[in-house]
């Protein structure tokens, strides 16, 4: 756990390690068939986002990408690679 | 007289976009639903005047946010797209793009522009833009995408009259091109050379997906292989690619036409709010409770006044009818099958219409995301997702309802495995089952005060139920395989008001679809049914008739039990009473002796048949007038002729109990599982297991308990 305490806006993290009202960039997406649909759902490298919300039982989150929210669970998001602002 | 031109416009876009709200603005109450032929797609048509010169046949896409598919829906959008062979390959293409989220849209606008269809974008939610200061420069737009850009809101109808200028003069086909094809798959140009009717982009669509197509010539398939084979094109590079060279393109578009102010989106801040509380976790699910509550109490409870009253307005009209007809085979065809099986299609009815209305307004408002969202991490480890919450929910009133609106399920493994196991929840038909057998073997007692124990049992029956789902679910999850991975990957539209006038169409669709296409099926069965139940073998039932004349022997009784007797006997003599004694042998290691095989064979109509059909051969008088302290009174003295032991023993009404929770006897239910999965496979796996199961749990039951 220890790896969770290093400062987060200088290594791109999976979005699933984020928390509740972290915003992030998007850097890079992992080069598995889910990243096509991310990318398609507008998750572009680049892209800003911000996570809304983590459903109770913290799973699946919500992020604001765009103008919208996206919901998503987190072994989806694992493919998401982003910067921490 | 001038000539008629039929022509097709295809509705498309991203889901949530106001497509429903066009679609019913532009045909009104003239639609129809059919089906994609060879796929379990609903096809929502309607017709549209255009002019008295043309009339336009308006075909309602699946929504999707790119051409490249993620269920099978939404394969029917690239198949009537890219097949000109497609009965519904549109002439015209009416796109619906957000105007508050216009980026995202734009990625599936572009693809289909690409492909060279003649497009008119339909900008929807341009209220929802501006309230959010995302300005769009309309003219620009229309001049970038090449395509006339029309800003509307459909769900107040504005914009729809210039919607109907621009689709009665002849659409053109765009010429703009999105992406660098060349730069992506220079070979496509060699391909869709071979192929005709289809551009570079289009080949190198058909490259990726042609195995999925379902009407695409054999020669074309192998055209394409040989290509791929050739060319080593990898389907995942190209999309990914594409992808990203479009967002580039989009982008600039973007940067040209849409001034977004860097204020607050008040949409998106009103929601977060609103979330705060829906998705709390605390409020979140006594929310969520308390809504499925009440929709469950809709169903259950208030459902029952206008079933009931549709149930006694078609028996006493069949009544009416039956003595008016002259008596014979041809009246009791057409007044006790063929009459009695449309009323218990008609009797689905309000509980068909008051989930829809209820789905549609949680869906509406955007609430029904929100439920996928909090039940998704509970619901998969039962091998189930988020969207099964409802149909599980809906089961606990009526499978045939719930069974229907499991088609928001995208995904097909959750989707079959939702509706295999919505009819173990208990539905409202096992309990009048349920309150004779309980009532008949456990004693009302109260213990700690406040708990009836045969409140109790009831609820422990509702619980086996509901478990049952949740294992057997558990273990299809190990079993059905697929290619398909289950995707939560939604958009969590903004909370808005309901539309009511969809919620209307929507109830009224629903209750049609069921009407027209279960309906016919369970009319059919009902018809078997009442055949097996009222004719015999031989002139077995005429000597049951012959006998009843006799005044010797009618003379001993009064009328009432003269009739109950007749009606025993009948049944007793008829090939469903040939087939319980048929069956008693199979039956007998659950407790059941022939009596009780024949009320089995009866509650295939419907469950909840069970208990008049007893009260019939017990001979207390059928349902109407069925004293239920008499009935239990006759059941507590019958006693099994070979054993001289009681039949109803309390292992046999266990055994029962369980076998009722557990076997799949609602024709209805079958019915509507052929309807929605489009064949009869599923409904008839479903069939044998869920019986099966039944047996094997009633079998062990009754064998622990005698």
């Amino acid at each position: 756990m220890r790896i969770l305490r290093l400062p987060m806006n200088k290594v791109a993290v999976p979005l699933s390690l984020l928390r509740k009202g972290d915003k992030a960039i998007i850097v890079s997406l992992d080069d598995s068939a889910i990243s096509i649909k991310l990318m398609e759902m507008g998750c572009m490298p680049g892209e800003f986002l911000e996570v809304d919300y983590i459903a109770p039982l913290g799973d699946p989150i919500s992020i604001r990408i765009g103008n919208y929210l996206l919901g998503l669970r987190k072994d989806e998001a694992v493919a998401i690679k982003v910067i921490k602002q | 007289m001038s000539e008629q031109k039929k022509i097709i416009i295809a509705l498309a876009g991203n889901p949530n976009c106001g497509k429903t709200s066009l679609f019913n603005v532009l045909t009104g109450m003239r639609q129809k639903v059919g089906n994609f032929p060879g796929v379990t797609v609903d096809k929502k048509t309607g017709v549209l005047f255009l002019n008295d010169k043309t009339e336009a046949l308006v075909v309602d896409l699946p929504g999707t946010y790119s051409i490249y598919p993620r269920r099978i829906d939404e394969m029917v959008t690239f198949d009537v797209l890219a097949n000109p062979d497609n009965d519904s390959h549109p002439d015209v293409i009416v796109l619906l793009a957000d105007a508050s989220n216009l980026k995202r849209n734009l990625l599936f606008c572009t693809q289909v522009i690409d492909m060279g269809i003649p497009t008119v974008i339909a900008l929807n939610m341009m209220d929802v833009a501006e309230k959010n200061n995302i300005r769009i420069d309309v003219s620009k737009l229309e001049e970038e995408l090449g395509v006339p850009v029309i800003p509307m809101n459909a769900r107040d109808g504005k914009g729809v009259d210039k919607l109907l200028k621009i689709l009665s003069a002849d659409v053109l086909k765009p010429k703009r091109n999105f992406i660098d094809i060349q730069k992506l798959c220079g070979e496509a140009t060699e391909l869709s050379n071979k192929i005709p009717y289809s551009n570079e982009y289009e080949a190198a669509l058909l490259a990726v997906l042609h195995k999925e197509l379902t009407d695409f010539p054999e020669e074309k398939h192998k055209l394409i292989d040989e290509w791929v084979a050739e060319k080593k094109f990898i389907a995942a590079r190209f999309q990914a690619e594409e992808v990203l060279q479009r967002y580039n393109s989009i982008n600039r578009v973007v940067q040209n036409c849409v001034n977004e102010e860097q204020k607050e989106n008040k949409s998106l801040e009103n929601t977060s709010r609103i979330d705060k509380i829906l998705l709390h976790p605390a409020w979140g699910y006594l929310i969520f409770l308390g809504v499925f509550f009440f929709v469950f109490q809709a169903i259950f409870a208030w459902a029952q006044y206008p079933m009931d009253l549709i149930s006694s307005v078609f028996s006493s009209a069949g009544n009416y009818l039956h003595d008016l007809l002259p008596a014979g085979m041809i009246n009791d065809l057409l007044i006790q099958g063929l009459w009695a099986g449309i009323g218990g299609v008609v009797v689905f009815i309000p509980q068909i219409m008051l989930l829809f209305g209820f789905i549609t307004i949680l869906e509406d408002t955007g609430y029904m995301a929100r439920v996928s969202f909090l039940m998704d991490k509970l619901m998969r480890s039962t091998g189930l997702s988020g969207k099964s919450t409802v149909p599980l929910i809906s089961g606990m009133a009526c499978a045939i309802p719930a069974i229907m609106s499991t088609r928001n399920i995208e995904s097909w493994k959750d989707r079959i495995i939702t509706i295999m196991v919505v009819p173990f929840m208990s539905c409202s038909a096992r309990l009048p089952v349920y309150t004779l057998l309980i009532s008949f073997a456990v004693p009302s007692q109260t213990i700690f005060g406040i708990f009836n124990i045969r409140g109790m049992w009831m609820l422990g029956l509702y619980l086996f139920g509901f478990l049952s789902a949740i294992v057997a679910a558990f273990i299809m999850k190990l079993i059905i395989k697929t290619k398909e991975k289950s995707l939560f990957l939604m958009e969590l539209p903004i909370y808005r008001l309901p539309r009511w006038g969809n919620v209307g169409v929507t109830m009224l669709e629903k209750a049609k679809v069921f009407v027209t296409d279960a309906g016919k099926i369970i009319v059919a069965i009902s018809i078997v049914l009442w055949f097996l139940a009222s004719y015999g073998p031989g002139n077995e039932i005429q000597e049951v008739e012959k006998k009843f004349t006799d005044t010797a022997f009618t003379s001993q009784f009064d009328a009432i039990e003269l009739d109950a007797l007749q009606q025993s006997e009948k049944l007793t003599h008829s090939y469903a009473g040939h087939i319980g004694h048929f069956i008693e042998p199979a039956i007998m290691p659950l407790g059941f002796d022939w009596k009780i095989g024949i009320s089995l064979i009866t509650a295939f109509a419907a469950r909840e048949v069970f208990v008049g059909t007893i009260a019939t051969i017990y001979s207390v008088g059928s349902t109407g007038d069925m004293d239920m302290n008499k009935l239990r009174a006759r059941m507590h003295s019958e006693i099994n002729p070979q054993t001289g032991e009681k039949v109803f023993s309390f292992a046999t009404v266990v055994s029962l109990m369980i076998f009722f929770a557990l076997a799949m006897q609602c024709m209805s239910t079958i019915a509507v599982v052929r309807r929605e999965t489009k064949s009869w496979k599923w409904p008839m796996i479903q069939l044998f297991y869920m019986t099966g199961v039944a047996y094997l749990a009633s079998f062990i039951t009754y064998q622990l308990l005698k």
